[in-house]
């Protein structure tokens, strides 16, 4: 069995500033995200650009990290694509988050402004 | 020949056994089959987080700069920083440099550490003022009546899942370091694999369920 030992010459891109540069990304992207996190935004807006960043980030830990721009386009067209795939489905149940809010019923309903008569 | 049926006979020969069509073991590709299902693990578990949240009538928004965010960024740095440690160990593996690679996972093990002694500190915060996954303490009611219960379910869900994840990821790269000797460069890539992934995970945690509950109120 080939040992770790013997197999002295693998291939394995990216320099050790490489990483450390994008280790340095990432740090300031979660600075922004921290700094952010005090502005008061709309929750909406905010939550945009927390999972944009959080997105770029992501996509530089596999890219360089996981070593995956470094591997076959093959292996990147199988993992990627089905995945985002099959997160956007669990998305479709989304919307109706807004409708149960409406449809639940209320302990405490508030007074009803009807007109006395 | 035609450029056609060499064509094929190229694909057939990748695809017909013997070769790795990927470029990557057998091994190698079984984590990642593996990080895709777990992506989609704790992609649901967010989504529903974000559901309940969007549904409920009231989402208690605790979390004071101290200690919660100050502990939340520091445990951010500690995986950042023990992905940079992990990828110094892979590319010293690739070199052959045995020895260095056990430095770099001891400090990537450190790391996961840290991150784990800070979030067990950060749980037992919001344990003693008395979060339970069923129940918010009597306190945030005075600030959020209406505050969904669900809160303590989906917190302590997300980041303990989270948690048992770095949990083990610390055990396998601690196995990984005291049997490299015996392992292939690729083994300690997977391990890598993994704990990057870990750390991918927390990129999208800590905003979701952190910096999007900061406490404003006075």
């Amino acid at each position: 069995m080939e040992t770790h030992a013997e197999s002295e010459h693998e291939h394995f891109a990216g320099s050790n500033k490489l990483f450390i540069s994008v280790w340095f990304w990432l740090l300031l992207m979660t600075g922004i995200e921290v700094f952010l996190g005090y502005i008061h935004l709309d929750v909406r807006l905010m939550l945009t650009i927390l999972m944009g960043l959080s997105i770029i980030k992501a996509a530089l830990i596999v890219a360089y990290f996981m070593h995956l721009r470094f591997e076959r386009l093959s292996l990147v067209l199988t993992l990627v694509p089905m995945l985002v795939i099959c997160i956007c489905l669990l998305l479709v149940f989304f919307p109706d988050s807004f409708r149960s809010k409406d449809m639940r019923y209320k302990f405490n309903p508030p007074p009803a402004a009807e007109p006395s008569h | 020949m035609s450029t056609e049926a060499t064509a094929d006979r190229l694909v057939a020969g990748e695809w017909s056994g013997g070769a790795h069509p990927y470029r990557i073991g057998h091994r190698k590709l079984g984590m990642w089959l593996f990080i895709v299902s777990d992506t989609l693990t704790f992609s649901a578990l967010l989504i529903g987080y974000s559901y309940v949240r969007a549904s409920a009538d009231q989402w208690p928004t605790p979390f004071p700069f101290y200690p919660s965010i100050v502990f939340s960024s520091v445990m951010t740095l500690c995986l950042l920083s023990s992905s940079l440690t992990m990828v110094m160990g892979v590319s010293a593996s690739a070199r052959g440099d045995l020895k260095a690679v056990r430095k770099w996972i001891l400090l990537t093990i450190l790391f996961g550490i840290a991150f784990l002694v800070l979030h067990l500190i950060e749980w037992k915060h919001l344990i003693d003022e008395g979060l339970s996954p069923f129940a918010v303490p009597a306190e945030w009611l005075h600030k959020w009546p209406q505050a969904s219960p669900l809160f303590g379910a989906t917190f302590f869900a997300i980041t303990g899942l989270h948690m048992f994840h770095v949990f083990t990821g610390a055990v396998y790269l601690a196995v990984v370091a005291a049997r490299v000797k015996k392992l292939k460069h690729e083994d300690v890539e997977i391990s890598g694999l993994y704990w990057h992934f870990v750390d991918l995970v927390w990129m999208f945690v800590f905003p979701m369920i952190y910096l999007l509950s900061v406490d404003f109120t006075p």
